[in-house]
């Protein structure tokens, strides 16, 4: 008889490894499924995982971009994380980064021309203030109306969405560019670039951001109260109010917080990488964080980790359907799988699994 | 005895790490209640799962009427003849009394034939029920009579009861044994699972006592003392707590008038309770369960705001204050839910010390917590109430019961707080670590904290308790000293017999609302 | 803007056909709450159906056998998530985005070859003389079976929860899994059961939008269905008649704003697109604020059950 046995305590050392078994778990299904497409599996994975980083040919562009894609992916999901913990199922991260970066690129576009070194600076709190904002809706709908946060962050991103179609044909199109949709360029303009602090790194001011954000939500976690709030609430909520913790209030911090980062993640990005708000301006950054922040178990350094992987995958995907013909489609499968593949193999930290048969005792 | 009709032949059952049951032989007889006796975790639940199909054994057999027994699922246990009452129900809130009987059943009628049925076999055995009522509205007491007619609909020939008084008042403990006597004049046989001595020496015709899984003695209950079946369920010799001190005239806590609303759906709501609790004194409420002692735990805590100036220590009004900020002004408490609610099961002993000593500078400074500090804390409650257990790193759901109950209301006791409110203090909890935790409690009062124990364990609060009150519907009846009170007085207190029917037509009834 | 444009029959036609993959979605989902189980995988599972049922129907030129490919597609991918969640007993709500996830990308992936091709029509069902009704015959009485497939859903499904031993057996589950497992019902088989058909129901309306409302196939074409299926469950309070009328005032939204587009409102596109959204929202809020006993979810709703003996 095979069962699944609880463990007295969660394992420490499955905890670490479950993550690489996933991943080894996932390289093995995704090259099945390449060859299912079609496509040599080892081939594939090595223009992926390998060519980007090591592959002479392509390192020179795609090394920079690994910073620049983990950046918002690390950002998001750190904000996540925090909430995941707590049980506070912010999913709408995607909306909170469109909403960042209107905000932040309307507040720098208001003072345009000016040429001011405050213009940056200003646009990156309006864009966290514009993300927490977003996040606020399912915070309040939630505490003062007790309504599913999941579903109501999820369906704001739709009216985000629309709202950026709204604004870059609309309020924040540029008015020099012949009447194409699309915002003023940001990153051409001197007061609210998002300058590459390291040439040739891919090291903008998001990732400085995302690097101290992973710092301060380190400390939070192992140290601050209120980290040890957010874990006991998600593990027992009724411990948590027994220890003082006000329910309420913690959903607004989570979701805030959460909202926040991704709002952040927004502007840099629009101020550096895209340049510009156009129509496409998000390309799913606030749903793969979720994956980075599952991969990363809900840890921040592992969410760097988990960042700069799921950000190889965006990169080499892009190399794998240039290259190989692979459709990008298949990228966004994959990291599908991988989530699977870390949810299934979690079993382990928590249960082992018992073969026995007849009394042993 | 071959004219048994159960008999158990060296059943034994095995987990990883515990052996549950260890070759244990006894037999049922027709006609017959039968004690099951034993602390918790000596393996009583084990067994009678083993008997109604839930977990199989891995040596040893069963004979039900000289055809071997080995029942895969409960169904095939119910088609054997086996009924059984859970001593956690199974039942399901939202649904009402008919739906609740039909899900037990493995053949049942449609419910034009069943809601009939169920109101002929609770008037035969005195059980009173409506079947379109929703469950969830049920009292403990009426909740139970769910679960038997549900097993006896079934027409077992032999019925377990798992724990069935604990839930109950005296009034309602007495009617039952009445439906269960009746039952067995009718030839039923009665497996009956208990660690109260006193209700086996008055009901059961033999006793099977059970310690770490295996049979240590059998034995006729009436012939025995409760002293010497304690003896053999515990393996030694208890000593009663020792009390010291006298309760002082000062005024430690006082409840004046709280009343709140149910905080969800099947809650019950406080009605005008108002106490007043002296230094050095230990007050007992007593009550069935659901009447209100989660509420009013809550509401002592601050997880629930009382209204404004209805809580007052030492003349200062805490209504309003949270958990943390009661903590910080002495009021302590211990919940009766010990994974979940006094600890989270996955976090370590440390991080759960934490839970209740966060307003502590000397553990937390601007936020920030000590570790080494807090460890240091949780090491000193291990040591002081001899909580087994390989350091506080452990996870508290890696802890026995009692150990973990020790470890959380030590938590709370080594604070020395002014007042110490807990509830269920010892449920589920061995003799031994029982003895240790009622002990501190008593100490902690000698030293001049005022300590409120709700309680459902009435032999619990005789023993700790200066005052005793009970709690129903979540109205508190006037304190009375527990030295002159007489069962019979506890049991009125405690809100009577909740409109049940006595088995016996001789007596008189007070029956209302019963269904034809 | 010019209102005269809008024909109320033509309205309630569209409505219909608007509000039926709502409906089978949300009716799927209503059997897999009931059993106790939120999988937020419906987007996911609809996508997946929505690319299944086109291709088939497209390579075989038979809807009917599009709509059981879109079925066995969309059930496939809730055995994913059933052996996650009952078996490996993975978290629901993380297991249920995983599965709207990977279903979006495994379904652009698959749906590669069939951008802008026109699907087999499906039949419209022979109604006789009701289709010829003056208004009526127009509104209600000329569509495709599969709008009466899902009404014949609504009442079927309405009759096995609320009279059958089935339905109580299934809801008995839900409310609570230890009571159910207790008494000897099979929890995990039932729930396996449950989400099986949650996965077949997204998988047919998924396909409806593919085949018959839009109907042709693009990438993320479900556009958040899914997503308002599961929210049309809660505004339903876990009720199927409830769950008719929800999903038929979702469609009615949707056919609404798309009117009042194409009769050239004086609101910006985008935001009569974001309309239905925020309806969803507001709604949610309305029946999330007056939450009483008789609207309550199933009480195992969400939680993992791990049979320990």
């Amino acid at each position: 008889m095979t069962l699944l046995e609880k463990r007295p305590q969660p394992s420490r050392a499955w905890a670490w490894a479950t993550p690489l078994l996933a991943v080894a778990l996932t390289l093995v299904a995704g090259g099945l499924m390449f060859a299912a497409l079609g496509t040599d599996p080892i081939a594939a994975i090595r223009t992926i995982f390998y060519d980007p980083l090591f592959n002479p040919l392509f390192a020179g562009y795609s090394r920079p971009q690994l910073l620049v894609k983990a950046a918002p992916l690390i950002l998001i999901a750190t904000g996540l994380a925090l909430g995941f913990r707590a049980g506070i199922w912010n999913i709408g991260a995607e909306g909170q980064y469109i909403i960042g970066a209107l905000c932040g690129a309307g507040a720098g576009l208001a003072l345009y021309p000016l040429d001011l070194r405050l213009i940056f600076p200003l646009m990156v709190v309006a864009g966290a203030a514009g993300g927490w904002a977003w996040a606020m809706i399912p915070a309040i709908l939630r505490t003062r109306f007790n309504t599913n946060e999941i579903l109501t962050s999820l369906l704001l991103v739709y009216v985000a969405e629309n709202l950026l179609a709204s604004m870059a044909v609309g309020a924040l199109r540029n008015p020099d560019g012949g009447g194409f949709p699309g915002s003023r360029n940001l990153s051409q303009w001197g007061s609210s670039r998002n300058v590459e602090l390291i040439p040739d790194t891919g090291l903008h001011w998001g990732v400085v951001a995302a690097m101290i954000a992973v710092i301060l939500a380190y400390v939070l976690l192992q140290r601050h109260l209120m980290g040890h709030h957010i874990r006991l609430a998600g593990q027992a909520p009724r411990a948590a109010r027994f220890a003082g913790v006000n329910p309420s209030r913690l959903i607004v911090f989570c979701l805030g917080l959460s909202g926040a980062l991704a709002g952040l993640a927004g502007i840099f990005e629009a101020t550096g990488p895209a340049g510009q708000i156009t129509i496409n301006f998000n390309v799913g950054y606030g749903f793969t964080a979720i994956i980075v922040a599952f991969l990363g178990r809900l840890h921040p350094v592992g969410i760097v980790l988990a960042g700069l992987l799921m950000a190889l995958t965006y990169i080499g995907g892009e190399l794998a359907s240039f290259t190989l013909g692979i459709p990008a489609a298949a990228i966004q499968a994959f990291q599908g799988m991988l989530l699977f593949f870390l949810l299934a193999v979690d079993v382990l930290t928590n249960y082992r699994i018992r073969t026995w048969k007849g009394a042993s005792a | 005895m071959t004219d048994d009709l159960l008999t158990l032949d060296g059943l034994t059952k095995a987990y990883p790490g515990v052996v549950a049951n260890r070759d244990v032989s006894f037999g049922i007889a027709p006609g017959e209640v039968h004690a099951l006796l034993g602390e918790n975790g000596a393996g009583k639940s084990t067994l009678v799962k083993m008997i109604f199909g839930l977990v199989t054994p891995d040596k040893g057999r069963m004979t039900l009427s000289g055809k071997p027994h080995a029942p895969n699922s409960p169904e095939a246990a119910r088609a054997a003849g086996v009924g059984m009452v859970f001593q956690h129900f199974s039942l399901f809130d939202a649904l009402d009394v008919a739906e609740n009987v039909s899900l037990g059943m493995s053949d049942p009628p449609p419910r034009a034939t069943l809601a009939p049925r169920i109101a002929e076999v609770s008037r035969a055995y005195g059980l009173p029920l409506e079947p379109n009522r929703t469950v969830g509205d049920l009292s403990a007491g009426e909740r139970q009579r769910v679960e038997i007619v549900r097993a006896l609909l079934g027409k077992p020939r032999l019925l377990i009861m798992d724990e069935p008084t604990s839930v109950l008042t005296p009034q309602e403990v007495e009617l039952l044994f009445g439906t269960l006597r009746q039952l067995r004049s009718e030839g039923v046989a009665i497996l009956y699972i208990s660690h109260k001595l006193e209700e086996i020496r008055a009901l059961c015709d033999r006793a099977t006592i059970l310690r770490d899984g295996e049979v240590v003695a059998t034995c006729r209950p009436s012939q025995e003392t409760a002293g010497r079946l304690a003896e053999l369920m515990v393996g030694r010799k208890l000593d009663a707590p020792a009390r010291a001190g006298r309760a002082l005239d000062s005024l430690a806590l006082m409840v004046r008038d709280l009343s709140l609303p149910p905080a969800h759906a099947f809650g019950t709501p406080l009605t005008n309770v108002s106490l007043r609790l002296h230094e050095g004194e230990v007050l007992g409420i007593g009550g069935v369960a659901g009447n209100g002692q989660d509420e009013l735990l809550a509401a002592l805590s601050g997880e629930i705001l009382a209204p404004e100036a209805t809580l007052f220590l030492g003349g200062r009004d805490i209504s309003r204050l949270g958990p943390d900020a009661r903590r910080r002004a002495g009021v302590l408490t211990g919940p009766e839910e010990r994974l979940g609610h006094a600890a989270a099961p996955d976090m370590s002993l440390t991080e759960n010390a934490l839970l209740s000593v966060s307003y502590d500078p000397a553990m937390v400074k601007r936020g920030l917590i000590d570790w080494s500090a807090t460890r240091a804390f949780a090491e000193s409650v291990i040591a002081r109430f001899d909580v087994r257990t390989p350091g506080p790193d452990t996870a508290a759901r890696a802890l026995s019961g009692g150990n973990l109950q020790k470890y959380v209301m030590g938590r709370e006791i080594v604070q020395n707080p002014m007042v110490l409110v807990v509830n269920q203090p010892t449920w589920g909890v061995d003799a031994a670590a029982a003895a240790v935790i009622r002990q501190a409690l008593l100490d902690l009062a000698a030293q001049g904290a005022g300590v409120i124990v709700i309680s459902q364990d009435l032999d619990e609060l005789m023993e700790v308790s200066d005052r005793f009150a009970g709690l129903t519907n979540g109205r508190l009846s006037s304190f009375r000293s527990t030295s002159d009170l007489s069962v019979e007085e506890i049991g009125l207190m405690l809100g009577g017999a909740h409109d049940m029917a006595p088995a016996d037509p001789g007596l008189p009834s007070r029956k209302k609302g019963a269904t034809a | 803007m010019d209102l005269s444009s809008i024909s109320p029959a033509l309205v309630v036609a569209s409505l219909m056909v608007a509000s039926t993959p709502l409906l089978l979605a949300a009716l799927g989902e209503l059997v897999v709450e009931k059993a106790g189980v939120l999988n937020l995988g419906v987007e996911g599972m609809m996508i997946t159906g929505a690319i299944c049922g086109f291709a088939i129907a497209v390579e075989t030129g038979s809807p009917p056998l599009g709509f059981l490919a879109a079925m066995a597609g969309g059930a496939a991918l809730s055995m994913v998530f059933a052996v996650l969640t009952l078996v490996l007993l993975a978290n629901q709500v993380a297991t249920g985005l995983a599965l709207t996830l990977f279903g979006l990308g495994l379904s652009s992936m698959l749906g590669q070859g069939y951008v802008g091709i026109k699907p087999p029509a499906t039949a419209r069902l022979d109604l006789g003389p009701l289709s010829d009704l003056p208004f009526l015959g127009r509104a209600v009485f000329s569509h495709d079976w599969m709008v009466y497939v899902s009404l014949g859903l609504t009442v079927a499904i309405w009759y096995v929860l609320t009279r059958t031993r089935a339905g109580l057996t299934l809801r008995a589950v839900g409310e609570n899994h230890d009571a159910a497992h207790a008494l000897g019902l099979k929890v995990v088989a039932i729930r396996f059961a449950a989400i099986g058909f949650g996965g077949a129901m997204a998988g047919l309306g998924g396909a409806y939008l593919s085949l018959v409302r839009v109907p042709q196939w693009t990438e993320g074409m479900t556009a958040g269905a899914g997503w308002i299926a599961l929210a049309i469950v809660v505004f339903a309070s876990w009720r199927a008649d409830r769950v008719l009328l929800g999903a038929y005032l979702f469609g009615g939204v949707t056919v609404l704003q798309l009117n009042l587009q194409a009769a050239g409102s004086a609101l910006p596109v985008e935001y009569l697109s974001m309309s239905p959204y925020v309806i969803t929202i507001l709604v949610l809020v309305i029946m999330s604020a007056r939450r009483s006993r008789a609207t309550a979810a199933p009480a195992s709703l969400g939680k993992p059950f791990h049979a320990t003996a």
